[in-house]
Protein backbone atom coordinates (compact mmCIF):
# COMPACT_ATOMS: atom_id res chain seq x y z
CA UNK A 1 0.00 0.00 0.00
CA UNK A 2 3.01 2.24 0.59
CA UNK A 3 4.48 1.85 -2.70
CA UNK A 4 1.14 2.78 -4.21
CA UNK A 5 1.00 6.03 -1.82
CA UNK A 6 4.60 7.12 -3.06
CA UNK A 7 3.89 6.05 -6.40
CA UNK A 8 0.66 8.02 -6.83
CA UNK A 9 2.53 11.38 -4.66
CA UNK A 10 5.07 10.69 -7.29
CA UNK A 11 2.65 11.14 -9.65
CA UNK A 12 1.28 14.15 -8.73
CA UNK A 13 4.67 15.74 -8.26
CA UNK A 14 5.27 14.92 -12.05
CA UNK A 15 1.73 16.76 -13.12
CA UNK A 16 1.94 19.38 -11.01
CA UNK A 17 6.17 20.40 -12.18
CA UNK A 18 4.49 19.79 -15.48
CA UNK A 19 1.60 22.18 -14.59
CA UNK A 20 3.72 24.65 -13.47
CA UNK A 21 5.98 24.86 -16.49
CA UNK A 22 3.10 25.01 -18.95
CA UNK A 23 1.86 27.81 -17.19
CA UNK A 24 4.77 30.10 -16.00
CA UNK A 25 5.19 31.61 -19.11
CA UNK A 26 1.23 32.94 -19.56
CA UNK A 27 1.74 34.17 -15.41
CA UNK A 28 4.63 36.06 -16.19
CA UNK A 29 3.28 37.68 -19.34
CA UNK A 30 0.00 38.31 -17.53
CA UNK A 31 2.07 40.07 -14.50
CA UNK A 32 4.59 41.62 -16.50
CA UNK A 33 1.78 43.24 -18.57
CA UNK A 34 0.82 44.88 -15.23
CA UNK A 35 4.17 46.57 -14.60
CA UNK A 36 5.29 50.13 -14.75
CA UNK A 37 8.06 50.71 -17.59
CA UNK A 38 11.01 49.04 -16.45
CA UNK A 39 9.94 47.17 -13.75
CA UNK A 40 10.38 43.83 -15.42
CA UNK A 41 13.96 44.74 -15.91
CA UNK A 42 15.37 44.08 -12.97
CA UNK A 43 17.45 41.47 -11.55
CA UNK A 44 16.31 39.56 -9.48
CA UNK A 45 12.88 39.41 -11.70
CA UNK A 46 9.74 40.14 -10.15
CA UNK A 47 7.05 37.45 -10.67
CA UNK A 48 4.04 40.09 -9.14
CA UNK A 49 3.80 43.69 -9.74
CA UNK A 50 5.21 45.98 -6.85
CA UNK A 51 2.76 49.11 -8.48
CA UNK A 52 -0.08 47.55 -10.66
CA UNK A 53 -1.00 49.49 -13.11
CA UNK A 54 -3.18 49.66 -16.63
CA UNK A 55 -0.80 52.19 -18.60
CA UNK A 56 0.69 49.66 -20.79
CA UNK A 57 -2.41 48.23 -22.05
CA UNK A 58 -3.77 52.22 -21.88
CA UNK A 59 -0.70 53.01 -24.04
CA UNK A 60 -1.31 50.56 -26.83
CA UNK A 61 -5.33 51.65 -27.21
CA UNK A 62 -4.47 55.17 -27.35
CA UNK A 63 -0.75 55.64 -28.97
CA UNK A 64 -0.44 52.30 -30.94
CA UNK A 65 -3.43 51.96 -32.66
CA UNK A 66 -4.18 48.03 -31.07
CA UNK A 67 -7.71 48.88 -31.42
CA UNK A 68 -7.88 48.83 -35.20
CA UNK A 69 -5.19 45.18 -35.27
CA UNK A 70 -7.88 43.67 -33.28
CA UNK A 71 -10.65 44.78 -35.19
CA UNK A 72 -8.55 43.88 -38.00
CA UNK A 73 -7.92 40.25 -36.61
CA UNK A 74 -11.55 39.86 -35.38
CA UNK A 75 -13.42 41.25 -38.74
CA UNK A 76 -10.92 38.96 -40.86
CA UNK A 77 -11.60 35.66 -38.57
CA UNK A 78 -15.54 35.87 -38.21
CA UNK A 79 -15.75 37.11 -41.83
CA UNK A 80 -13.51 34.05 -43.13
CA UNK A 81 -15.04 31.63 -40.56
CA UNK A 82 -18.70 32.25 -42.32
CA UNK A 83 -18.08 32.07 -45.71
CA UNK A 84 -15.55 28.94 -45.40
CA UNK A 85 -17.78 27.20 -43.84
CA UNK A 86 -20.84 27.82 -46.36
CA UNK A 87 -18.66 26.77 -49.34
CA UNK A 88 -16.94 23.70 -47.71
CA UNK A 89 -20.55 22.42 -46.19
CA UNK A 90 -22.05 22.55 -49.45
CA UNK A 91 -18.96 20.26 -51.30
CA UNK A 92 -18.58 18.35 -48.42
CA UNK A 93 -22.39 17.77 -48.86
CA UNK A 94 -21.99 17.02 -52.43
CA UNK A 95 -18.82 14.01 -51.79
CA UNK A 96 -21.02 12.72 -49.18
CA UNK A 97 -24.66 12.62 -50.61
CA UNK A 98 -24.83 12.51 -54.33
CA UNK A 99 -23.75 10.52 -57.06
CA UNK A 100 -21.51 12.05 -60.21
CA UNK A 101 -19.07 11.16 -62.71
CA UNK A 102 -15.43 11.45 -61.12
CA UNK A 103 -16.06 11.64 -58.20
CA UNK A 104 -13.50 9.57 -56.54
CA UNK A 105 -11.19 10.83 -58.63
CA UNK A 106 -11.85 14.39 -57.71
CA UNK A 107 -11.78 13.55 -53.81
CA UNK A 108 -8.81 11.92 -54.13
CA UNK A 109 -7.03 14.57 -55.76
CA UNK A 110 -7.95 17.27 -53.18
CA UNK A 111 -6.93 14.87 -50.76
CA UNK A 112 -3.70 14.10 -51.94
CA UNK A 113 -2.91 17.82 -52.57
CA UNK A 114 -3.05 18.64 -49.07
CA UNK A 115 0.25 17.07 -48.68
CA UNK A 116 1.36 20.75 -50.85
CA UNK A 117 2.62 23.06 -48.10
CA UNK A 118 1.22 26.56 -48.11
CA UNK A 119 4.23 28.80 -48.62
CA UNK A 120 4.19 27.19 -52.55
CA UNK A 121 1.33 28.95 -53.34
CA UNK A 122 2.36 32.23 -51.42
CA UNK A 123 4.38 33.53 -54.12
CA UNK A 124 2.34 33.38 -56.89
CA UNK A 125 -0.58 34.37 -55.12
CA UNK A 126 0.78 37.63 -54.14
CA UNK A 127 1.32 38.06 -57.25
CA UNK A 128 -1.78 37.73 -58.55
CA UNK A 129 -3.75 39.49 -55.72
CA UNK A 130 -1.00 42.59 -56.72
CA UNK A 131 -2.60 42.59 -60.32
CA UNK A 132 -5.70 42.53 -58.85
CA UNK A 133 -5.22 45.37 -56.84
CA UNK A 134 -5.82 43.96 -53.23
CA UNK A 135 -2.61 43.59 -51.47
CA UNK A 136 -3.28 45.74 -48.43
CA UNK A 137 -7.09 44.77 -48.52
CA UNK A 138 -8.98 42.71 -46.13
CA UNK A 139 -9.85 40.29 -49.58
CA UNK A 140 -6.04 39.32 -49.69
CA UNK A 141 -6.72 37.43 -46.24
CA UNK A 142 -10.46 36.49 -47.20
CA UNK A 143 -9.34 35.03 -50.74
CA UNK A 144 -7.22 32.09 -49.87
CA UNK A 145 -9.24 32.05 -47.13
CA UNK A 146 -12.67 31.30 -49.08
CA UNK A 147 -12.73 27.44 -48.76
CA UNK A 148 -9.89 24.42 -48.08
CA UNK A 149 -9.41 21.06 -48.47
CA UNK A 150 -9.54 19.76 -45.10
CA UNK A 151 -12.85 21.35 -44.08
CA UNK A 152 -14.54 19.81 -46.90
CA UNK A 153 -13.29 16.53 -46.00
CA UNK A 154 -14.17 16.77 -41.94
CA UNK A 155 -17.45 17.55 -43.08
CA UNK A 156 -17.70 14.99 -45.97
CA UNK A 157 -16.55 12.59 -43.34
CA UNK A 158 -19.36 13.60 -40.83
CA UNK A 159 -22.07 13.82 -43.85
CA UNK A 160 -21.68 10.57 -45.10
CA UNK A 161 -23.19 8.85 -41.43
CA UNK A 162 -26.54 11.24 -42.14
CA UNK A 163 -29.19 7.89 -43.31
CA UNK A 164 -30.28 8.78 -46.88
CA UNK A 165 -33.81 8.29 -45.91
CA UNK A 166 -33.68 11.51 -44.08
CA UNK A 167 -32.85 12.85 -47.73
CA UNK A 168 -35.53 11.05 -49.21
CA UNK A 169 -38.53 11.93 -46.63
CA UNK A 170 -37.55 15.55 -47.29
CA UNK A 171 -37.35 15.52 -50.93
CA UNK A 172 -41.04 13.46 -50.94
CA UNK A 173 -42.20 16.74 -49.12
CA UNK A 174 -41.35 18.70 -52.43
CA UNK A 175 -37.95 20.42 -50.56
CA UNK A 176 -35.48 21.32 -53.36
CA UNK A 177 -31.98 20.37 -53.00
CA UNK A 178 -30.87 23.19 -51.70
CA UNK A 179 -33.54 23.23 -48.99
CA UNK A 180 -32.59 20.14 -47.89
CA UNK A 181 -29.11 21.12 -47.53
CA UNK A 182 -29.99 24.45 -45.27
CA UNK A 183 -32.79 22.22 -43.28
CA UNK A 184 -31.83 18.92 -43.10
CA UNK A 185 -28.18 18.48 -43.36
CA UNK A 186 -26.68 21.70 -41.93
CA UNK A 187 -28.77 21.22 -38.61
CA UNK A 188 -27.48 17.85 -38.20
CA UNK A 189 -24.27 18.63 -39.28
CA UNK A 190 -24.05 21.27 -36.17
CA UNK A 191 -20.90 19.49 -34.00
CA UNK A 192 -18.81 19.42 -36.82
CA UNK A 193 -19.11 22.92 -38.39
CA UNK A 194 -18.64 23.79 -34.83
CA UNK A 195 -15.67 22.16 -34.54
CA UNK A 196 -14.37 23.94 -38.01
CA UNK A 197 -15.33 26.55 -37.15
CA UNK A 198 -13.31 27.42 -34.14
CA UNK A 199 -10.38 25.30 -36.27
CA UNK A 200 -10.73 28.13 -38.87
CA UNK A 201 -11.06 31.41 -36.25
CA UNK A 202 -8.42 30.48 -34.52
CA UNK A 203 -5.99 29.02 -37.37
CA UNK A 204 -7.12 32.97 -39.30
CA UNK A 205 -6.58 34.35 -35.62
CA UNK A 206 -2.76 32.90 -35.53
CA UNK A 207 -1.66 33.29 -38.26
CA UNK A 208 1.45 35.17 -39.26
CA UNK A 209 3.46 34.41 -42.26
CA UNK A 210 0.40 34.98 -45.41
CA UNK A 211 -0.69 38.38 -43.46
CA UNK A 212 3.44 39.24 -42.74
CA UNK A 213 3.28 39.08 -46.56
CA UNK A 214 -0.45 40.41 -47.67
CA UNK A 215 -0.54 43.55 -45.36
CA UNK A 216 2.11 45.82 -45.51
CA UNK A 217 0.22 48.83 -45.07
CA UNK A 218 0.22 50.17 -40.94
CA UNK A 219 -3.28 50.47 -40.59
CA UNK A 220 -4.53 46.85 -42.03
CA UNK A 221 -2.33 44.71 -39.58
CA UNK A 222 -3.26 41.92 -37.76
CA UNK A 223 -2.49 41.53 -34.06
CA UNK A 224 0.35 38.90 -35.15
CA UNK A 225 1.84 41.48 -37.39
CA UNK A 226 1.13 44.16 -35.74
CA UNK A 227 2.81 42.83 -32.57
CA UNK A 228 6.02 41.42 -34.71
CA UNK A 229 6.46 44.82 -36.02
CA UNK A 230 6.11 46.62 -32.34
CA UNK A 231 8.45 44.69 -31.13
CA UNK A 232 11.21 45.65 -33.44
CA UNK A 233 10.85 49.58 -31.83
CA UNK A 234 10.18 48.07 -28.13
CA UNK A 235 12.59 45.31 -27.61
CA UNK A 236 13.25 47.09 -24.29
CA UNK A 237 10.00 47.02 -22.75
CA UNK A 238 9.18 43.80 -21.95
CA UNK A 239 5.96 45.32 -19.74
CA UNK A 240 4.62 46.57 -23.08
CA UNK A 241 5.31 43.98 -25.07
CA UNK A 242 3.66 41.37 -23.02
CA UNK A 243 0.32 43.54 -23.13
CA UNK A 244 0.32 43.04 -26.26
CA UNK A 245 0.51 39.45 -26.35
CA UNK A 246 -2.45 39.13 -23.55
CA UNK A 247 -4.58 41.29 -25.78
CA UNK A 248 -3.58 38.74 -28.72
CA UNK A 249 -3.94 35.68 -27.05
CA UNK A 250 -7.42 36.40 -24.38
CA UNK A 251 -9.62 35.77 -27.33
CA UNK A 252 -7.89 32.43 -28.50
CA UNK A 253 -8.04 31.37 -25.21
CA UNK A 254 -11.81 32.28 -24.53
CA UNK A 255 -12.86 30.13 -27.53
CA UNK A 256 -11.15 27.53 -26.78
CA UNK A 257 -12.47 27.43 -22.95
CA UNK A 258 -16.10 27.49 -24.21
CA UNK A 259 -15.79 25.41 -26.90
CA UNK A 260 -13.22 23.32 -25.98
CA UNK A 261 -15.19 19.49 -26.17
CA UNK A 262 -15.52 20.52 -30.02
CA UNK A 263 -11.83 21.20 -30.24
CA UNK A 264 -10.66 18.43 -28.63
CA UNK A 265 -13.06 15.93 -30.76
CA UNK A 266 -11.65 17.74 -33.94
CA UNK A 267 -8.01 16.80 -33.26
CA UNK A 268 -9.31 13.45 -33.12
CA UNK A 269 -11.23 13.75 -36.11
CA UNK A 270 -8.05 13.98 -38.01
CA UNK A 271 -6.46 16.71 -36.97
CA UNK A 272 -5.09 19.99 -38.18
CA UNK A 273 -1.74 21.64 -38.02
CA UNK A 274 -1.37 25.20 -37.92
CA UNK B 1 -26.20 15.33 -67.67
CA UNK B 2 -28.33 14.19 -64.97
CA UNK B 3 -29.84 16.38 -62.25
CA UNK B 4 -27.95 14.62 -59.49
CA UNK B 5 -24.94 15.97 -61.17
CA UNK B 6 -26.10 18.86 -62.04
CA UNK B 7 -27.13 19.60 -58.53
CA UNK B 8 -23.29 18.17 -57.31
CA UNK B 9 -21.59 20.72 -59.55
CA UNK B 10 -23.95 23.85 -58.10
CA UNK B 11 -22.76 22.69 -54.43
CA UNK B 12 -19.44 21.82 -55.29
CA UNK B 13 -18.74 24.77 -58.14
CA UNK B 14 -17.91 27.43 -55.06
CA UNK B 15 -15.76 25.80 -53.00
CA UNK B 16 -13.44 23.78 -55.90
CA UNK B 17 -13.30 27.17 -57.67
CA UNK B 18 -11.95 28.85 -55.14
CA UNK B 19 -9.59 25.84 -54.45
CA UNK B 20 -8.44 25.69 -57.95
CA UNK B 21 -7.92 29.67 -58.27
CA UNK B 22 -5.84 30.38 -55.50
CA UNK B 23 -4.41 26.89 -54.59
CA UNK B 24 -3.90 24.43 -57.15
CA UNK B 25 -3.37 27.56 -60.14
CA UNK B 26 -0.54 29.27 -57.59
CA UNK B 27 1.41 25.68 -57.14
CA UNK B 28 1.31 25.23 -60.97
CA UNK B 29 2.39 29.25 -61.64
CA UNK B 30 4.89 28.78 -58.59
CA UNK B 31 6.64 25.70 -60.44
CA UNK B 32 7.22 27.86 -63.61
CA UNK B 33 8.52 30.90 -61.62
CA UNK B 34 10.90 28.53 -60.28
CA UNK B 35 12.66 27.71 -63.65
CA UNK B 36 12.12 31.75 -64.02
CA UNK B 37 14.66 34.79 -63.56
CA UNK B 38 11.40 36.70 -62.26
CA UNK B 39 12.56 39.34 -59.77
CA UNK B 40 11.81 43.33 -59.02
CA UNK B 41 12.23 44.37 -62.22
CA UNK B 42 9.69 41.87 -63.42
CA UNK B 43 7.59 43.03 -60.70
CA UNK B 44 7.29 46.03 -62.39
CA UNK B 45 6.69 44.60 -65.95
CA UNK B 46 5.94 40.87 -66.02
CA UNK B 47 7.54 40.85 -69.77
CA UNK B 48 11.21 41.42 -67.89
CA UNK B 49 11.24 37.89 -66.82
CA UNK B 50 12.68 35.47 -68.43
CA UNK B 51 12.77 31.64 -68.34
CA UNK B 52 16.34 30.45 -67.47
CA UNK B 53 15.96 26.76 -66.79
CA UNK B 54 17.27 24.84 -63.77
CA UNK B 55 19.57 27.62 -63.25
CA UNK B 56 17.75 28.61 -60.09
CA UNK B 57 18.37 25.17 -58.81
CA UNK B 58 21.82 24.97 -59.55
CA UNK B 59 22.84 28.30 -57.87
CA UNK B 60 21.04 27.28 -54.52
CA UNK B 61 22.99 23.88 -54.71
CA UNK B 62 25.87 25.98 -55.25
CA UNK B 63 24.42 28.82 -52.03
CA UNK B 64 25.90 28.34 -48.63
CA UNK B 65 23.22 29.96 -47.10
CA UNK B 66 20.79 27.80 -48.66
CA UNK B 67 23.20 24.33 -46.96
CA UNK B 68 22.60 26.82 -43.94
CA UNK B 69 19.13 27.07 -43.70
CA UNK B 70 18.31 22.95 -44.83
CA UNK B 71 20.78 21.84 -42.01
CA UNK B 72 19.34 24.45 -39.40
CA UNK B 73 15.85 23.10 -40.58
CA UNK B 74 16.58 19.40 -40.57
CA UNK B 75 18.55 19.91 -36.98
CA UNK B 76 14.86 21.51 -35.66
CA UNK B 77 13.44 18.98 -37.20
CA UNK B 78 15.22 15.72 -35.98
CA UNK B 79 16.02 16.97 -32.26
CA UNK B 80 12.46 18.90 -31.74
CA UNK B 81 10.70 16.24 -33.32
CA UNK B 82 10.97 13.15 -31.52
CA UNK B 83 11.56 15.50 -28.58
CA UNK B 84 8.15 16.99 -28.39
CA UNK B 85 6.95 13.41 -29.24
CA UNK B 86 8.29 11.83 -26.59
CA UNK B 87 7.07 14.48 -24.21
CA UNK B 88 3.77 14.15 -25.48
CA UNK B 89 3.63 10.28 -25.03
CA UNK B 90 5.32 10.87 -21.64
CA UNK B 91 2.66 13.61 -20.52
CA UNK B 92 -0.20 11.40 -22.30
CA UNK B 93 0.60 8.26 -19.95
CA UNK B 94 1.02 10.38 -16.73
CA UNK B 95 -2.90 11.73 -17.52
CA UNK B 96 -4.19 7.87 -18.27
CA UNK B 97 -2.88 6.83 -14.76
CA UNK B 98 -5.51 5.32 -13.05
CA UNK B 99 -3.72 6.93 -9.74
CA UNK B 100 -4.48 9.72 -10.37
CA UNK B 101 -7.27 12.10 -10.17
CA UNK B 102 -8.24 16.21 -11.64
CA UNK B 103 -7.46 14.67 -15.37
CA UNK B 104 -9.50 17.29 -17.27
CA UNK B 105 -7.96 19.79 -15.44
CA UNK B 106 -4.27 19.09 -16.11
CA UNK B 107 -5.14 18.43 -19.60
CA UNK B 108 -6.45 21.47 -20.23
CA UNK B 109 -3.99 23.21 -18.54
CA UNK B 110 -0.98 21.44 -20.97
CA UNK B 111 -3.00 22.00 -24.25
CA UNK B 112 -3.34 25.68 -23.51
CA UNK B 113 0.22 26.81 -25.19
CA UNK B 114 -1.27 24.50 -28.33
CA UNK B 115 -4.03 27.30 -29.06
CA UNK B 116 -2.25 30.34 -28.27
CA UNK B 117 -0.49 32.33 -31.10
CA UNK B 118 2.75 31.76 -31.57
CA UNK B 119 3.71 35.04 -32.59
CA UNK B 120 2.68 36.38 -28.85
CA UNK B 121 4.63 33.26 -27.11
CA UNK B 122 7.29 33.89 -28.95
CA UNK B 123 7.69 37.32 -27.96
CA UNK B 124 6.88 36.11 -24.42
CA UNK B 125 9.93 33.36 -24.26
CA UNK B 126 12.31 36.02 -25.84
CA UNK B 127 12.26 37.91 -22.59
CA UNK B 128 12.21 34.74 -20.64
CA UNK B 129 15.58 33.92 -22.41
CA UNK B 130 16.66 37.71 -21.71
CA UNK B 131 20.50 37.02 -19.84
CA UNK B 132 20.63 39.22 -17.76
CA UNK B 133 16.48 39.44 -16.61
CA UNK B 134 15.12 36.73 -18.15
CA UNK B 135 13.37 34.34 -15.74
CA UNK B 136 15.09 31.17 -17.14
CA UNK B 137 18.67 32.16 -16.01
CA UNK B 138 17.24 32.88 -12.62
CA UNK B 139 15.87 29.64 -12.18
CA UNK B 140 19.23 28.59 -13.32
CA UNK B 141 21.27 30.51 -11.40
CA UNK B 142 19.68 28.09 -7.96
CA UNK B 143 21.68 25.27 -9.79
CA UNK B 144 24.69 27.14 -9.96
CA UNK B 145 24.47 27.51 -13.69
CA UNK B 146 25.97 31.02 -14.86
CA UNK B 147 23.72 32.98 -17.17
CA UNK B 148 23.74 31.87 -20.85
CA UNK B 149 22.79 34.21 -23.34
CA UNK B 150 20.60 32.25 -24.68
CA UNK B 151 19.62 33.87 -28.00
CA UNK B 152 22.35 35.72 -28.67
CA UNK B 153 24.88 32.35 -28.69
CA UNK B 154 24.97 30.63 -31.87
CA UNK B 155 25.57 27.50 -29.81
CA UNK B 156 22.21 28.20 -27.97
CA UNK B 157 19.95 29.68 -30.05
CA UNK B 158 18.37 26.75 -31.85
CA UNK B 159 18.42 24.44 -28.40
CA UNK B 160 16.84 27.55 -26.91
CA UNK B 161 13.75 27.47 -29.61
CA UNK B 162 13.70 24.05 -29.52
CA UNK B 163 12.82 24.23 -26.04
CA UNK B 164 10.34 26.97 -26.97
CA UNK B 165 8.67 24.60 -29.78
CA UNK B 166 8.31 21.88 -27.41
CA UNK B 167 6.61 23.26 -24.80
CA UNK B 168 4.24 25.42 -27.47
CA UNK B 169 3.32 22.13 -28.77
CA UNK B 170 3.63 18.92 -26.77
CA UNK B 171 -0.21 19.50 -25.86
CA UNK B 172 -1.82 18.57 -29.38
CA UNK B 173 -0.07 15.11 -29.69
CA UNK B 174 -0.68 13.96 -25.86
CA UNK B 175 -4.07 14.54 -26.77
CA UNK B 176 -4.07 12.11 -29.77
CA UNK B 177 -1.76 9.69 -27.35
CA UNK B 178 -4.46 9.79 -24.67
CA UNK B 179 -6.90 8.65 -27.51
CA UNK B 180 -4.74 5.93 -28.68
CA UNK B 181 -4.13 4.71 -25.07
CA UNK B 182 -7.66 4.10 -24.75
CA UNK B 183 -8.26 2.59 -27.68
CA UNK B 184 -5.96 -0.24 -25.84
CA UNK B 185 -8.15 -2.98 -25.40
CA UNK B 186 -7.64 -3.73 -21.52
CA UNK B 187 -7.58 -7.70 -21.30
CA UNK B 188 -4.75 -7.53 -23.17
CA UNK B 189 -3.08 -5.82 -19.57
CA UNK B 190 -5.31 -8.69 -17.73
CA UNK B 191 -4.34 -11.31 -19.64
CA UNK B 192 -0.41 -10.06 -19.23
CA UNK B 193 -0.67 -9.84 -15.81
CA UNK B 194 -1.78 -13.21 -15.35
CA UNK B 195 1.54 -14.38 -17.00
CA UNK B 196 3.46 -11.99 -14.77
CA UNK B 197 4.33 -9.38 -16.78
CA UNK B 198 5.75 -6.54 -14.57
CA UNK B 199 4.75 -2.94 -16.03
CA UNK B 200 7.64 -2.13 -18.01
CA UNK B 201 7.41 -5.53 -19.70
CA UNK B 202 3.81 -4.74 -20.62
CA UNK B 203 4.60 -1.27 -21.73
CA UNK B 204 7.13 -2.68 -24.03
CA UNK B 205 5.34 -5.49 -25.16
CA UNK B 206 2.09 -4.16 -25.51
CA UNK B 207 1.74 -0.15 -25.19
CA UNK B 208 4.26 0.63 -27.48
CA UNK B 209 3.17 -1.58 -30.51
CA UNK B 210 -0.11 -0.68 -30.18
CA UNK B 211 0.21 2.65 -30.53
CA UNK B 212 2.44 2.43 -33.44
CA UNK B 213 0.02 3.81 -36.17
CA UNK B 214 -0.92 6.72 -33.78
CA UNK B 215 2.83 7.41 -33.28
CA UNK B 216 3.24 7.46 -36.74
CA UNK B 217 0.45 9.19 -37.88
CA UNK B 218 1.81 12.09 -35.18
CA UNK B 219 5.39 12.10 -36.52
CA UNK B 220 4.24 12.67 -40.17
CA UNK B 221 2.02 15.99 -38.96
CA UNK B 222 4.71 16.77 -36.52
CA UNK B 223 7.46 16.97 -39.46
CA UNK B 224 5.46 18.77 -41.69
CA UNK B 225 4.82 21.73 -39.23
CA UNK B 226 8.21 21.69 -37.83
CA UNK B 227 9.76 21.91 -41.67
CA UNK B 228 7.78 24.37 -42.17
CA UNK B 229 9.18 26.69 -38.90
CA UNK B 230 8.85 30.51 -39.45
CA UNK B 231 7.44 32.51 -36.87
CA UNK B 232 9.69 31.06 -33.92
CA UNK B 233 13.06 32.35 -35.35
CA UNK B 234 11.58 35.38 -37.17
CA UNK B 235 10.33 36.61 -33.71
CA UNK B 236 13.25 35.51 -31.44
CA UNK B 237 16.72 35.39 -33.49
CA UNK B 238 15.35 36.95 -36.63
CA UNK B 239 17.94 33.80 -37.97
CA UNK B 240 20.55 35.12 -35.92
CA UNK B 241 22.97 35.19 -34.16
CA UNK B 242 25.40 34.62 -37.23
CA UNK B 243 22.29 32.29 -39.05
CA UNK B 244 22.54 29.60 -36.56
CA UNK B 245 18.47 29.71 -36.57
CA UNK B 246 17.99 30.38 -40.40
CA UNK B 247 15.28 28.23 -41.68
CA UNK B 248 14.29 27.19 -44.89
CA UNK B 249 10.92 29.33 -44.89
CA UNK B 250 12.48 32.39 -43.89
CA UNK B 251 15.41 31.92 -46.27
CA UNK B 252 12.43 31.72 -49.07
CA UNK B 253 10.70 34.67 -47.54
CA UNK B 254 13.47 36.64 -47.31
CA UNK B 255 14.63 36.18 -50.77
CA UNK B 256 11.21 36.03 -52.46
CA UNK B 257 9.79 38.88 -49.89
CA UNK B 258 12.43 41.51 -48.90
CA UNK B 259 14.66 41.50 -52.33
CA UNK B 260 11.81 39.83 -54.45
CA UNK B 261 14.06 37.36 -56.08
CA UNK B 262 11.18 35.29 -56.81
CA UNK B 263 12.09 32.94 -59.22
CA UNK B 264 14.84 31.59 -56.67
CA UNK B 265 12.35 31.69 -53.78
CA UNK B 266 10.18 29.79 -55.89
CA UNK B 267 12.69 27.02 -56.10
CA UNK B 268 12.91 27.38 -52.35
CA UNK B 269 9.92 26.56 -51.78
CA UNK B 270 9.46 23.40 -54.06
CA UNK B 271 12.33 22.24 -52.33
CA UNK B 272 10.53 22.34 -49.16
CA UNK B 273 7.96 20.64 -50.63
CA UNK B 274 9.60 17.69 -52.25
CA UNK B 275 11.48 17.23 -48.84
CA UNK B 276 8.16 16.89 -46.91
CA UNK B 277 6.67 14.78 -49.97
CA UNK B 278 9.99 12.57 -49.19
CA UNK B 279 9.18 12.56 -45.65
CA UNK B 280 5.67 11.69 -45.65
CA UNK B 281 5.75 8.76 -48.00
CA UNK B 282 9.43 7.25 -45.91
CA UNK B 283 7.16 7.21 -43.02
CA UNK B 284 4.15 5.69 -44.56
CA UNK B 285 6.19 2.98 -45.87
CA UNK B 286 7.67 2.09 -42.38
CA UNK B 287 3.76 2.27 -41.29
CA UNK B 288 3.00 -0.19 -44.15
CA UNK B 289 6.00 -2.38 -43.55
CA UNK B 290 4.96 -2.68 -39.48
CA UNK B 291 1.14 -3.21 -40.48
Amino acid sequence: MLVRHLKRLFLYLLLLLTGMATLAPFLWMLSASFMYDGHASVYPPRFFPDHFTFSQYLNLFSRLNVGKYFFNSLFLAITITFISLFLNSMAGYAFAKYRFKGKNLLFNMLLSSMIIPAQVTMLPLFLMLKTMGLINTYLAIIIPGLANIFGIFLIRQYALSIPDSLIEAARMDGATDFQIYRKVILPLCMPILTTLAIFTFMTIWNDFLWPLIALTDNSMYTLPVALANLMQEHVRDPELMMAGSVITIIPVIIVFLALQKYYISGIMLGGVKE
Amino acid sequence: MNTQSKMAYFFLAPALLAIFIFFFLPVVAAFIISFSDFDIYSLGNISNARMVGFKNYSVLIKDPLFWKALKNTFFFVIVAGPLSILVSLAAALLLNSKLVRFKAFFRLTYFLPVVTTLVAVAIVWRFIYHPRFGILNYLLSFLGIQPIDWLGDPLWAMPAIILMSVWKNFGYNMIIFIAGLQNIPLDLYESAEIEGANHWQQFTSITIPMLAPTTIFVSIITMIGYFQIFAEPYIMTQGGPINSTLSIVQYMYQEGFRWWNMGYSAALAFILFIIIFIGTVLQLKIKKRSD
